[in-house]
């Protein structure tokens, strides 16, 4: 949902408006989210797949419904990651790091598991 | 802006916990006794507001119809307001507006929940068309992931601690030990907030507010109306501000996927939870020095030093400091949650922005026992609902 992958590369698809240029994650339909524009063509558009740290965190106990969460459950790892181009945060699940293995600045790409976009370094 | 107000002529609590009862015995509780307070009987109520809350196995039947059957059908005009955690607020501003319309005299407003135990859940079944039933659904992004992912941004850009996250329960707990409508009334160490299990890293059990039962009401009345009671100085709802952010929103309130991108328009002047205290700044007339107490929503321990901030009380990175000083806590020149704030009561949602009035009034009133605020005379309640809705109240006196 809301990913594709191609040539084993994941990208987040977002849309564009093409009166205003904003990007919108995850995609609208309709009309452009500016206050200020009256545009009512959004584009689907691929997202940067390398962004920063903005922050990060975990969750030690397994998440409620509608989650479906591992059997034993191991903690997930979250970040919220800055895509410089589009000048927006993304949040993902982080595959193969833990929250001690996280900082905030540090690079990470985007991949995919199931029908998850995740985060990975 | 016209400095016009209404009065806050009683406010009623039923003590926060996990009763296990059903909400509108709550919400009779609290209405009940903040009609003591007023003088008011029941039927002299002409209009009655109901602070909502939407969640699975919550249908529609929490309204403000409810309460006003459970209190005896008694004609009543009737309104009820959604907006999350905010709905006390805005069913207080709701109710304001029509008292200052001049189409009542006088009001009652309540909120009350019972909440269900362990992590809030979205509404259930296969829902993908809802942000917040996918955000489980896709990330696991329960509310307090969200909570972590803030408390580590203020660690990296300020250099907090989980010792001053420490160090805010540990205020809290002390003032809400103090207070009898508080679900929890132990005094806490910092070493017993450390050592409590990790929850959202690095955030641990004791830094997360619990779900709560809870009722809270609150009678408002136009002026003349107090002063034809005999109310002398009542207190003064200065401002309420219920704004919702401006476009492009850059910070990752919950339940949102991603933020706005800030491609098109550059950030407005102030974030949200800034813009929410300064609106009301604004319409009393007032800043952040002229105050008294502030009750803060402290979801979590590192939240309460962003709120501290926001409202103004000192500098970014600075709520740290300030906390050390002693400035924040009873006795020091302006506490922050002198009733305990969330982390004694938990959250009860929409009775919560309806509770921090209530705390402002009795304040102000100079009526809130060992907890009190020496000589305060005015009182700022913030809060923040999901799907952008802002909460912030003054009260003076």
């Amino acid at each position: 949902m809301w990913f594709t992958v191609e040539d084993g590369l994941t990208y987040l698809v977002g849309t564009r408006c093409t009166a205003c240029r904003t990007v919108c994650f995850p995609p609208r339909s309709g009309f452009c989210p500016n206050p200020h524009c009256a545009g009512e063509e959004l584009v689907e558009t691929r997202l940067s797949r390398r962004g920063r740290v903005w922050s990060y965190t975990n969750s030690c106990y397994p998440p409620p419904p509608p989650y479906e969460a591992a059997e034993p459950y191991v903690p997930i790892t979250v970040a919220a990651v800055e895509l410089e181009a589009e000048r927006l945060v993304v949040l993902g699940q982080v595959e193969g790091l833990t929250a001690e293995q996280l900082r905030v600045g540090m690079e990470l790409e985007l991949t995919s598991s199931g029908e998850r976009w995740m985060w990975r370094a | 802006m016209a400095r016009v107000s209404v009065v806050v002529l009683g406010a009623g609590l039923h003590p926060w916990g996990k009763q296990g009862r059903p909400f509108t015995e709550y919400g009779v509780a609290a209405a009940r006794a903040a009609l003591r307070e007023a003088g008011l009987a029941w039927t002299d109520v002409q209009y009655v507001v109901g602070a909502a809350t939407v969640r699975n196995g919550y249908p529609g039947f929490v309204a403000g119809a409810t309460f006003a059957q459970a209190m005896g059908w008694s004609g009543a005009r009737i309104a009820t307001c959604y907006a999350a955690c905010a709905s006390g607020a805005q069913a207080v501003d709701v109710a304001r507006t029509r008292i200052l319309a001049g189409l009542c005299d006088v009001a009652l407003v309540v909120g009350a929940d019972a909440a269900p135990k362990g992590f809030f859940k979205p509404v259930g079944g296969e829902r993908p068309d809802d942000p917040d039933w996918l955000r489980f659904r896709l990330l696991g992004a329960s509310n307090p992931v969200y909570f972590g992912l803030y408390a580590r941004r203020r660690m990296a850009v300020h250099g907090s601690t989980p010792a001053e996250f420490a160090a805010v329960k540990v205020k809290n707990a002390l003032a809400g030990s103090l207070n009898p409508n508080a679900r929890y009334r132990k005094t806490v160490t910092a070493e017993e907030v450390l050592a409590s299990p990790m929850v959202a890293d690095p955030l641990r059990l004791m830094d997360i507010c619990a779900t709560s039962d809870g009722g809270a009401a609150v009678v408002l009345a136009s002026e003349s109306y107090a002063r034809r009671l005999g109310h002398t100085r009542p207190v003064r709802l200065a401002a309420v501000s219920t704004i919702t952010p401006d476009f492009p929103n850059t910070f990752l309130d919950l339940p949102a996927f991603a933020t706005d991108s800030a491609l098109a328009v550059p950030p407005p002047p102030r974030p949200f939870r800034e813009a929410i205290a300064h609106a009301a700044y604004e319409e009393a007339g007032l800043g952040p020095q002229d105050l008294s107490l502030a009750e803060v929503y402290d979801l979590s321990t590192a939240l309460e030093l962003d709120w501290t901030e926001e409202i103004g009380l000192c500098a970014p990175g600075e709520a740290g400091a300030l906390l050390r000083s002693g400035h924040t806590a009873l006795g020091g020149r302006q506490p922050v949650n002198p009733s305990g704030g969330l982390a004694s009561f938990g959250e009860a949602v929409p009775a919560q922005a309806i509770a921090q009035l209530c705390e402002l009034t009795w304040q102000l009133r100079g009526q809130a026992g060992a907890r009190q605020v020496e000589g305060a005379r005015t009182g700022l309640a913030v809060n923040q609902g999901l799907f952008g809705h802002g909460s912030a109240l003054i009260a003076v006196r």
